[in-house]
């Protein structure tokens, strides 16, 4: 029997599962090697700027690109007209609807792509982009959305006019997309007719955008002599978008190549295709050059995708002690010009209904109506989960405010209300089953390491205190995600279910390459992975390669998004080194001349139950079977392919509480403390789920405490750009603790759940809960996103907070 | 994303560059970081035909003491102002608001003297210099001139600046020993312009204020001098009152342009806070 | 077509010539002449960070230069860190205290924070921070990059061990 310390040490050369592995990405990117888009170099290539809208509602009277094509360096200018003959001005999106790729005839939304210009380096490209004249004809815009749906809007899709339904049922106005309900309303009007307390809010989801520090783009390379297309692209996405490559160009599959590199940050921004990059196709397909395309900032900020801009209404009934009894929650959703955005097709309004949270309420319905505007496409991006931000930030804005009419305590009622520990696998009355959960137990861990009932009491004095100059707040968010997109009969894209592949390779030295469907955008699956796959087969992560992103070598998967990989590819990867465990363990037993029955696995080799110095290593087996000696009629190779279609999401959780303090007379928010305890079930690599963590936080900061995309009744961008649009450094960025506990999903094969979308998810109603909170004893049940200053200042002004004696 | 073509030169003396500046007149434009003019070119709103570099002219180099005043060359970075022991000891508000000006990289290229002729009322400079009483050394073809920072800039990017100008020095009376000074500066995020920000300078003789200046950023089309302000503290004590009425003075004054920092009411309050704990921060500094 | 300018400057201890037309970023000279791409592009205002250089002993933003401005200029860029083949003890830090993870803004990080420590070997976390500023990351939040600048000053700074 060996003994522990000897085992500790083979645990230890795997660097499996639960080690906190150092990452094998970071060998390049310290050096300056990663291989970004724009790094990408090829023979001939030429560089395409797009020219764009100034307006955000326009028909366009004319375009003349004579000054353009003289331009020295310009070598082409294509218009919608240079697409018409391929039938690619319009294209299909992943929402059912469709988007012009150059506008035809007019536009919708400001800096809208007209045309791109062709030129042999990118400072001409930008001259010759400069010098296309545009003739355009100025329409009134849209930018509420409370006033799309009124009689006598202007008609923003006079392209689908006459169309009925686009993809999501039927349309009531022109400016209509869908509308979008579930559970049961009769219900649900029942318990509020009937109930003792109801409260109601309106709260604004404002519009956001992902921004991750690397823009997108493509180098698109159509060989004329093969007549093989391959596209080098930042996309989350790489299979499916070679599947809409082979539907909207009419080539064969099997001749697009898709290549995803390196690529710096996602956050959902980079799941869209986007016209830019299917104008760079078809300019490679016509040229027979390789064309790149990269768009600058305010490109990314006001026409790529972005998130949230949900104008909700949450209303909860409950008893006299606060037990809900009834939700009913709706959303007007401000899609922009065009429905684009991936949505599972039978759930437009993405996983919008786990908004009963992590609580058990006996009735709920939701609806969403979404419609469009005069501005950017968009809705479901920003480590959202599809559009589960918007339903927990209502859930947790309302448990606040139903602790507040009731004057109870606001850990208390989320505890009275939490579905308990045995309730699981629990079905809400939205439809989804939570199967797993510990909800109470994450709370009182994170109330006990912050001495709750201490800020309590500290808020307590502090608000006595005329002299104060702060105003505290303390907020709490108790969120449940769902996340691992997910099983083919509940949710698939343009009819491709959304299951993930891992193929694996093993070598007869024991060293293993192993390529899945899905792509890193800095999440660190080249070591994660090869961590599941080192525990599983017992060959240690150092010699195990994770290769992602290429079309023609990985095995097909619906990519990186909506904390996905791990629950769906993660269990891919378990499943395919499964196979080939169960493989080698017949090799095993038939080296060691014994029934399969009599070996048990131990780390890193198969043991002879009862005769332990009778043992095969993986690592010899991995020689053994590419030999002969191998049981009879068994193939060489130790090699498997799985294709995991998960069983249900998966439903990771948190408990997070954050205490701010206020400055009463600037409107300044300082962020004292945020602690967040994070279960996202068996944890891979702590370091890169705490890493997660604090990026994801990060992120939720910036939303809660400024991040906005205002626009003018116009449809002019007012802030895109980096002066404006808030991105946190490293001063401002408070300090992160986080915790955790491990509840391990039921269905998964290691037990993980993902988490990379969680601090987001759970993040933004925590700080925004306590920034009202502050206010909750003069009375504020809400206010809107984000905090910044100015807005906080005019709630201060408003309640007369921040008067000084003597004052006018 | 990157600008249009224009011409570069790089003058190696001070006759030299004004000579370009006479004979390339409109069509050019005096380099000096380039951390305000070159992202206006990047994004085409500025397209001049030339550049001319100022980096090169050892005239405009240099911190220097002179007869009672600091003496600083109109090309010294920022960063190079943080780093004087001269600045810090002798003229530290001016280090104080150095400091809040964007960020590190900026800071090792923006210059004084970019700072001040750009006339942008969101800079930081402008302030200073009203409140520390500064003169600037403008050389044209006649040779050079001192004109007082206070009267200097006239309106939105417009200052007493000819076009046929460069600053090349600016000057600063030293403050008397023991002397109070703060900028406070309130900003949606380190790096950015100020919502509101306040320059003060004074001296306390007792409890009482001797002399002030207050000097306030980006609430108008240029700094302004909060000179009513300044009066209503002359041998007054710093406390609740006599901040409220400095802060109620300076509030007059502004008439800052509403943007996505905030709009007028708010700008302006924030002025009168800015105001307030810079007068309280001074006054204690010029305590102990 | 404007004149071009030949520039001469030492790139990571190496001269290179090179001749360009005064709009060119020194951005777009490292990148696309030089083969240097560790340097990002990540805005067009100046705000970002990811596309800071070392150049003649201070911290610049290359996109936000022009090359003509750089003759015989010492530029150090993230390629010229690790020397002989040992890495440089930032880019160690970084990689022990999970201080990048899409690596994007990373080489920007890094030449900032050489330049940081090389003018304050012993900064403290608020100085760090405050180092940091010109420098955005949208993916770790800062915190594992300030605790790998801090390992990194630790080990600069750590007197040999005693006989």
């Amino acid at each position: 029997m060996a003994d522990t310390a000897e085992l500790k040490e083979r645990e230890q050369k795997l660097q499996g599962m639960g080690a906190s592995l150092l990452r094998k990405e970071d060998a390049r990117f310290i050096r300056g090697q990663g291989t970004y888009i724009d790094d990408l170099t090829l023979p001939g290539m030429l560089f395409g700027a797009i020219v764009r809208s100034p307006f955000a509602h326009a028909r366009i009277t004319s375009i003349d690109k004579q000054k353009a094509l003289a331009c020295p360096g310009v070598v082409a200018v294509l218009t919608a007209d240079d697409l018409k003959p391929v039938n690619l001005h319009w294209m299909p999106t992943a929402g059912g609807d469709v988007q012009a790729v150059l506008a035809d005839k007019k536009v919708c939304f400001q800096y809208q792509e007209v045309a791109m210009v062709l030129a042999t380096d990118r400072y001409a490209a930008y001259d010759g982009a400069a010098l296309v004249e545009v003739g355009y004809e100025e329409l009134p815009a849209i930018t509420d959305p409370k006033q799309a749906l009124a009689a006598g809007a202007p008609v923003i899709r006079e392209d689908i006019a006459d169309k009925k339904d686009v993809g999501h049922g039927p349309r009531t106005h022109p400016n209509h997309i869908f509308t979008w309900e579930s559970g049961n309303k009769a219900a649900a009007d029942a318990a509020f007719k009937s109930a003792a307390i109801t409260v109601r809010e309106e709260i604004l989801n404002p519009r956001v955008h992902p921004c991750p520090l690397e823009t997108c783009g493509c180098v698109a390379s159509f060989n004329k002599a093969t007549g093989y297309l391959t596209v080098y692209v930042t996309s989350q996405i790489p299979h499916l978008f070679r599947t809409v490559l082979a539907m909207l160009s009419g080539l064969a599959e099997s001749k697009i190549r898709v290549v995803g590199g390196d690529i710096g940050g996602g956050f959902g921004n980079k799941v869209p295709i986007y016209p830019g990059y299917v104008v760079a196709t078809v300019a490679s397909i016509v040229t027979g050059v390789p064309i790149k395309w990269i768009e600058s900032r305010i490109d990314n900020i006001s026409t790529t995708g972005f998130a949230r801009d949900y104008h909700g209404v949450g209303e909860l009934a409950a008893d006299k002690d606060g037990r809900i009894k009834g939700l009913r929650f709706s959303a007007l959703a401000d899609h922009g010009a065009f429905n684009s955005h991936v949505s599972a097709s039978k759930l437009p309004a993405g996983l919008f209904s786990i908004c009963t949270g992590s609580y058990a309420i006996p009735n709920a319905y939701c609806r969403v109506d979404a419609v469009y505007t005069n501005k950017a496409p968009g809705g479901v991006a920003y480590r959202c989960s599809l559009r589960v931000t918007e339903a927990v930030y209502l859930i947790e804005r309302m448990m606040d405010v139903l602790a507040q009419k009731i004057g109870v305590d606001k850990a208390e009622i989320r505890r009275r209300n939490f579905v308990k520990a045995e309730q699981f696998p629990y079905t809400t009355s939205l439809g989804w089953t939570l199967d797993s959960g510990a909800y109470h137990a994450a709370l009182d861990k994170v109330l006990t390491a912050v001495d709750y009932e201490g800020l309590r009491r500290e808020q307590a004095a502090k608000r006595a205190d005329p002299k104060c100059p702060t105003l505290m707040g303390i907020g709490i968010s108790t969120f449940t995600e769902i996340v691992g997109a997910g099983p083919t009969k509940v949710c698939d894209i343009l009819g491709i279910g959304l299951f993930d592949s891992c193929d694996i390779r093993v070598h007869p030295t024991g060293a293993v390459i192993a390529r899945l469907g899905t792509m890193s955008q800095g999440q660190g699956h080249a070591t994660t992975y090869s961590q599941i796959i080192a525990t599983e087969l017992g060959l240690p992560a150092s010699d195990i390669v994770i290769e992602e992103g290429d079309t023609d070598k990985a095995p097909y998967g619906a990519g990186t998004w909506g904390s996905r990989s791990t629950p769906v590819a993660g269990a891919a990867a378990a499943t395919a080194a499964r196979k080939i465990k169960d493989k080698a363990r017949k090799i095993a037993a038939h080296l060691l001349e014994v029934g399969e029955g009599d070996l048990e696995w131990e780390i890193d080799r198969f043991k002879v139950r009862g005769n332990p110095s009778q043992a095969k290593t993986m690592k010899e087996i991995c020689l053994v079977s590419h030999t002969g000696n191998l049981p009879p009629g068994m193939e060489q190779g130790l090699n498997a392919v799985a294709y995991y279609d998960p069983p249900n999401l998966t439903f990771p959780f948190g408990a997070y509480l954050c205490v701010v303090d206020i400055d009463k007379f600037t409107g300044e928010t300082k962020v004292r403390r945020f602690y967040a305890l994070d279960d996202c079930g068996t944890r891979i690599n702590p370091m890169v789920i705490e890493g997660q963590i604090h990026g994801g936080l990060t992120e939720a900061f910036a939303v809660a405490l400024g991040q906005q995309l205002p626009f003018d009744e116009s449809g002019n961008h007012l802030g895109n750009s980096l002066m404006d649009y808030f991105l946190p450094t490293a001063m401002e960025t408070p300090h992160w603790e986080t915790d955790h506990t491990v509840t391990p999903s039921p269905h998964h094969p290691i037990g993980a759940k993902g988490v990379a979308e969680s601090p987001h998810v759970g993040g933004i109603p925590c700080f925004s809960n306590a920034v009202i909170d502050a206010f909750a004893h003069l009375g504020v049940t809400h206010m809107d996103m984000p905090h910044s200053s100015y807005r906080v200042w005019r709630k201060c002004q408003e309640l007369g907070v921040n008067k000084r004696p003597g004052d006018a | 994303m990157y600008p249009p073509a224009f011409d570069y030169h790089a003058p190696r003396s001070l006759g030299e560059a004004l000579s370009l500046l006479s004979s390339l007149g409109g069509e050019a434009k005096l380099l000096a970081g380039g951390h305000s003019l070159l992202p206006m070119m990047k994004l085409r709103f500025a397209q001049p035909a030339h550049l001319i570099d100022l980096s090169l002219l050892p005239e405009l180099r240099g911190i220097r003491e002179e007869g009672g005043s600091i003496v600083i060359g109109a090309m010294t970075t920022e960063a190079e102002l943080l780093g004087s022991t001269l600045i810090r000891n002798k003229a530290p508000l001016l280090a104080e608001g150095a400091a809040q000006i964007a960020d590190p990289q900026v800071r090792y290229k923006g210059t004084i003297g970019g700072d001040i002729s750009h006339g942008d009322p969101g800079n930081d400079h402008p302030a200073l210099m009203l409140a520390l009483d500064a003169s600037f050394v403008l050389t044209g073809p006649k040779g050079p001139r001192s004109l007082k920072a206070d009267g200097f800039f006239l309106g939105l990017y417009s200052t007493q600046l000819a076009a046929d100008e460069i600053l090349t020095q600016i000057r600063i009376p030293i403050p008397a020993a023991g002397s109070g000074w703060s900028y406070q500066k309130l900003k949606r995020k380190t790096g950015d312009f100020a919502t509101a920000a306040t320059a003060v300078q004074l001296e306390m003789r007792g409890a009482n204020v001797a002399k002030v200046a207050i000097a306030l950023t980006n609430a108008g089309p240029t700094a302004l001098r909060a000179v009513a302000a300044e009066r209503a503290l002359m041998g007054k004590p710093i406390d609740g009152a006599s901040l409220g009425g400095a802060a109620r003075l300076a509030m007059s004054i502004c008439e800052p342009a509403p943007d996505l920092r905030g709009d007028a009411a708010y700008k302006t309050a924030m002025c009168g806070e800015m105001t307030r704990r810079a007068l309280e921060a001074a006054a204690a500094r010029a305590r102990g | 077509m404007a004149k071009l300018h030949k520039v001469s400057f030492k790139l990571n201890g190496k001269t290179v010539d090179v001749e360009v037309e005064p709009r060119e970023l020194l951005i777009s000279t490292l990148r696309e002449r030089l083969a240097h791409t560790g340097a990002h592009i990540g805005c067009e205002t100046s705000h970002c960070g990811a596309c800071t250089v070392d150049c003649n002993g201070v911290s610049v933003k290359s996109c936000t230069v022009l090359t003509v401005q750089c003759g015989g200029a010492e530029v150090l860029t993230v390629e010229g860190l690790e020397r002989g083949g040992a890495l440089h003890a930032l880019q160690q830090a970084f990689h022990e205290e999970h201080g990048l993870q899409c690596g994007y803004c990373t080489p920007g990080m890094l030449m900032r924070a050489y330049r940081l420590l090389q003018e304050n070997p012993n900064p403290s976390e608020q100085e760090i921070r405050s180092g940091l500023a010109g420098n955005l990351c949208r993916c770790t939040g800062y915190q594992n990059i300030v605790k790998a600048v801090q390992s990194a000053a630790r080990k600069l700074t750590a007197k040999p061990a005693a006989a």
